[in-house]
């Protein structure tokens, strides 16, 4: 009865109402993953589980039993930090950094979602291919909403690592 | 959120058993009922997570020509969108459901806790405003308060709140099936039925009853022809239709051989009037007969002053779709 995050098995919590994202924070002292909203409406709470980006706010840690979680301290670290950490950097793709860490597991998710071939509201043709246009990007990220409006500079980001793994 | 009994469901019959209790809720994707408790506006005394059960599968019903689709209740909104018959057969249904929500959502949410999702009323997700589906007798606050959002088709003096989602809007214009089992016995129930209008029960949203629990959603054989959803939102992403229109078109000579549409954000259940089909079938595409369409949709509508607007803009987007889908200059 643990789940484990990044590489870490956590036992789970006692009380049944405990979400996966405040489990990550409190239990787990990882703070990295913020909490925004806790409705599910702004991304900051971002993880993935097995690989999926999720919104931990509205997920209940009891129901995680076994699963792999990685946050944003597991895809990179200050001396190694992941592709995606270092074009946010790059690109200054935030101003506060609140939303950032979700953002960065979002888009990262997202580029293996791409890489998979699923579709989203921008895709024009459902059987082919998704192409990474900026509509793909913008679409795909709506998911993560930032107050300081790094819009832009998000978007060069994950373009620019887009455009390596392509 | 108020305290709960947290229970994993390990076969389907233990899960029916224990939600027929009424102090008890299933949990599948969880993406509508975990906000819903924090908010207070769900409190169960027993949460059954269901989230384990063999219901994730999506496998082809039948073979050869008739080979429909079913969509197990526990697939996410993202495998059944993402799935290559969905994809190929029907558009219309991978169209709807990636028109809702976010990608961390469709990633969690699952086909049947999207049927089941309630409605995103001001006043029923607010514990301090009297609402008559989440406290029965309580009134309506929407009737006479903020109404932008709500229903213009078959509302009641006790509720005008809308079914929110678009999945269930394209299932409903394909004719899918919803199949519900219970502890010890099975039945079918058509997408087009599954919802109910309120009436003077404006609490029970569909025609689930306690011990009921959606184990998939079938897609009959694929018809062809030209499939759309369009969706008028107040943004270009993750907003819940104003209205929204499904629909799957054919024609022969130019004169329509299939029309089914169903329509989102204008009712208590999406709305689907068989007489829409029966008119334009046989007859040849047009703006007067689009507008004698919308004439028919909106024969009953009633706004109530915020929500007017849905009354013209059904009638357009209803005649924007057609448009779009025959080649008449709008």
């Amino acid at each position: 009865m643990a789940i484990s995050i990044n590489g870490q098995d956590y036992p789970l919590p006692e009380d049944p109402r405990t979400s996966l994202l405040d489990f990550i924070r409190r239990d787990a002292r990882l703070p990295g993953t913020k909490k925004g909203c806790d409705h599910g409406q702004c991304g900051a709470c971002t993880v993935l589980v097995g690989g999926v980006r999720i919104n931990s706010c509205l997920s209940l840690a009891v129901t995680h039993d076994g699963d792999e979680v990685t946050t944003i301290e597991g895809l990179g670290t200050l001396a190694a930090p992941s592709a995606m950490q270092s074009a946010f950097v790059a690109h200054d793709g935030f101003q506060c950094g609140y939303c950032t860490p979700g953002q960065i597991c979002s888009a990262t998710a997202m580029l293996q979602e791409l890489a998979a071939g699923w579709p989203s509201d921008a895709t024009a043709d459902l059987e082919a291919a998704p192409n990474l246009t900026d509509d793909e990007i913008r679409e795909r990220m709506s998911g993560n909403l930032c107050r300081c409006g790094a819009y832009a500079n998000i978007l060069a980001a994950i373009r620019d690592v887009a455009g390596e793994s392509a | 959120m108020r305290p709960f009994d947290y229970q994993r469901a390990e076969r389907l019959t233990h899960a029916a058993q224990l939600t027929a209790d009424a102090d008890t809720l299933a949990l599948a994707g969880g993406t509508n009922l975990i906000d819903l408790m924090k908010l207070q506006v769900e409190t169960p005394q027993t949460l059954v997570d269901i989230g384990r059960l063999s219901l994730g599968e999506i496998a082809d019903e039948g073979a050869g020509k008739a080979r429909g689709l079913r969509i197990g209740a526990l697939a996410t909104n993202t495998a059944t969108a993402a799935h290559p018959r969905v994809r190929a057969d029907y558009p219309v249904l991978a169209r709807g459901i990636l028109a809702g929500a976010t990608q961390q959502l469709r990633n969690k949410a699952t086909t049947g806790g999207n049927l089941c999702q309630r409605t995103r009323c001001y006043y029923f997700t607010n514990i301090d405003q009297p609402c008559n589906k989440r406290e029965p007798g309580s009134g309506c606050g929407a009737i006479k308060g903020i109404a932008r959002i709500h229903a213009v088709l078959g509302t009641s003096p006790h509720c005008i709140a809308t079914y929110p989602g678009d999945m269930a809007v394209a299932m409903a214009a394909l004719d899918a099936t919803v199949e519900i089992a219970s502890e010890n016995s099975s039945r079918s129930v058509p997408v087009r039925g599954f919802h109910r209008l309120p009436g003077d029960t404006p609490e029970r949203d569909n025609v689930l009853e306690p011990g009921e629990i959606i184990t998939a959603v079938t897609l009959p054989a694929p018809v062809g022809g030209i499939h759309l959803y369009r969706k008028v939102r107040e943004r270009s992403s993750y907003a819940f239709a104003l209205c929204s229109v499904a629909a799957v078109i054919a024609l022969e000579d130019n004169r329509f051989t299939r029309a089914d549409l169903a329509f989102g954000g204008l009712a208590h259940k999406p709305w689907h009037d068989p007489r829409i089909a029966d008119l334009l079938i046989g007859n040849e595409p047009s703006l007067a007969l689009f507008d004698k369409a919308a004439d028919l949709l909106l024969e009953d509508a009633q706004g109530y002053g915020e929500n007017d607007f849905k009354i013209p803009l059904a009638r357009r987007t209803l005649a924007a779709v057609l448009c779009e889908a025959t080649g008449v200059e709008p």
